[in-house]
């Protein structure tokens, strides 16, 4: 028996391969679990999915070579919070909301810092930015 | 010898390339160590910054007339709507107008990603932004409606005018209920999850000159990256609170009404900013040179964070209901410290304006005043203190008259 995993992914869709029912393809084919928690035509008509993925590890790794074939492009989520730097005022608001230390201030330079190593998508910074330097590539 | 100077002496050491000036921060730290007498005799100018956001902003605009002529009646920039309530082609646009697009807090809470402050901001980033305006028609205004893009090259004036800027001091806001709230004071955890304050503390402007000697009517002053002036008192100036021994006021009093070209100024410090759950706000960089007339001047413009206090005030109910209650009081060293002891509770603090950006301020004025590029002014009239009378009042209601 193999293990089970589950994963927040993001799916970008280039254009030509919107039409056709590729998520679908990962419950029926691969026995996958999948909740959508975004999705997403942008203006270039680039589809864009994200969502939580589980099954069985083996599974999941064919489903996800499947997607890649398709040619879909699967990232990870955490690395889709990013910090746009020249927006950012260094103001503090968002050390209130982040749950991990991923944005930090030193006290001397009172430089507020990103670390996507530690960030985890949550999400909560996006909201408590007031100059919207957090964002999210959706 | 006591140190006495005037701001004439001090700009003619100005001019000569003479004058030791000093950031508030940087005098904080002499006076710990020579004392104020020897750093008042040292120094002849202190400069102070701030940034953070300050809702009472906009922009004064006069956008040039048109082919035939045009009184417009309604204007907006980037769907943001100006008010035309003035003479036929000027407007004003301010910080919090939202597009009439914007849900608003229908979907709770807005996000608000856009207002006049963010064209503001544009505008003095050098873009052009779309304008459209319309009008009834008159016989010397035939024209009924214009659509076209301005920046501040097509304009003839466009000047920033914030009746009310840079707090003397200000709460730090607190959430007692058990919900999330989303204020100005950016979002506030449920159960005192955080303490947010907003104040440069040591380096702000009119903590560093708490009973106005040389802050006044007609100050030159650092203003969103360029050159501005004091025109007054702020709405709100409130004088007549209450004073620590040494003068500065406990919690909120004082504000400046400030004004300055759009042209010269820099999206660096004009930042449009959007608090969720509340609105758009315009976050503003504000400086102020303080001539070191004697020592009393001194001795307040090196006011540390540990000499300065302001009061924790729950947002939850105590602020939205006007209910005059402070949870404590604490200093501005201990809200920098990281955390706060509140009701016998730990509170995280988390500053809403930027220190980086003040200290930048504090820096650049004191580099243009090194350079002889920025004299100082002596204020027309001076603001209304201690004393004056001055004190700001609530709107009561009343049953109308017949
Ligand atoms: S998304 Fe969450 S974890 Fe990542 S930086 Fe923002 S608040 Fe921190
Ligand atoms: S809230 Fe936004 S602007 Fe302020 S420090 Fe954090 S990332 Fe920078």
């Amino acid at each position: 028996m193999t293990a089970k995993v589950a994963h927040k992914i993001v799916l970008h869709f280039p254009q030509q391969t919107w039409d056709r029912p590729i998520v679908c393809m990962l419950a029926k084919e691969f026995d996958l679990c999948f909740s959508i928690s975004k999705a997403e035509i942008t203006h270039e008509e680039e589809g864009l999915v994200v969502l939580d993925l589980s099954g069985a590890e083996s599974e999941y790794k064919r489903g996800i070579k499947f997607l890649k074939e398709q040619g879909v492009r699967v990232e990870p989520l955490e690395r889709d919070v990013t910090r746009v730097e020249a927006k950012c005022t260094h103001c503090g608001a968002c050390l209130a909301v982040c749950p991990t230390e991923a944005l930090d201030v030193d006290r001397e330079t009172w430089l507020v810092s990103f670390d996507p190593g530690k960030c985890v998508a949550c999400e909560l910074c996006i909201a408590a930015c007031p100059p919207r330097a957090m964002q999210t590539a959706l | 010898m006591s140190v006495k100077r005037t701001v004439a002496e001090i700009n003619e050491r100005i001019r000569k390339g003479q004058a030791v000036v000093m950031t508030a921060e940087e005098v904080a730290r002499l006076v710990k160590e020579k004392g104020t007498r020897k750093a008042a005799a040292e120094v002849d100018v202190v400069t102070t910054g701030t940034f953070g956001p300050m809702c009472s902003s906009g922009a004064i605009i006069n956008t040039g007339h048109t082919k035939p002529r045009i009184k417009m009646k309604k204007a907006w920039f980037n769907d943001v709507e100006a008010y035309c309530g003035l003479a036929a082609v000027d407007c004003y646009l301010g910080a919090t107008e939202l597009p009439e697009s914007d849900p608003e807090n229908r979907v709770y809470p807005g996000a608000f990603p856009y207002g006049g402050a963010h064209v503001i901001q544009e505008l003095v980033a050098g873009k052009e932004v779309r304008f459209r305006a319309i009008a009834y028609g008159t016989d010397c205004y035939p024209r009924k409606e214009i659509e076209t893009t301005v920046s501040l090259k097509t304009v003839n004036e466009a000047y920033l005018f914030n009746p009310r800027n840079c707090y003397q001091n200000y709460n730090c806001a607190v959430n007692l209920s058990d919900r999330t709230i989303y204020t100005y004071m950016g979002v506030l955890k449920p159960n005192l999850g955080n303490a947010n304050y907003c104040s440069a503390g040591v380096l702000s402007p009119l903590l560093k000159d708490p009973l106005y000697r040389t802050i006044g009517i007609g100050t030159r002053i650092f203003l969103g990256g360029g050159v501005g002036y004091v025109v007054g008192p702020g709405t709100q100036h409130n004088p007549e609170v209450r004073r620590l021994p040494s003068g500065v006021p406990a919690g909120g009093a004082g504000t400046l009404a400030v004004t300055g070209d759009l042209r010269g100024m820099s999206p660096e410090f004009v930042v449009g900013v959007s608090f969720t759950g509340y609105g758009v706000s315009l976050a503003v960089g504000l400086g102020v040179p303080i001539p070191v007339l004697d020592e009393e001047v001194m001795r307040h413009a090196a006011l540390g964070d540990e000499d300065l206090v302001t009061q924790v005030i729950d947002y939850s109910h105590d602020y939205p209901e006007m209910v005059a209650r402070s949870l404590g009081e604490v200093s501005y060293a201990q809200l920098r410290s990281g955390s706060v002891q509140i009701q016998g509770r730990e509170v995280p603090t988390v500053s809403l304006s930027s220190l980086p950006k003040a200290r930048k301020i504090a820096a650049r004025l004191k580099e243009w005043i090194g350079a002889g590029d920025f004299l100082l002014s002596e204020p027309a009239a001076t603001l209304p203190g201690p004393g004056s009378g001055i004190a700001i009042k609530a709107l009561h209601e009343r049953a109308r008259k017949h």
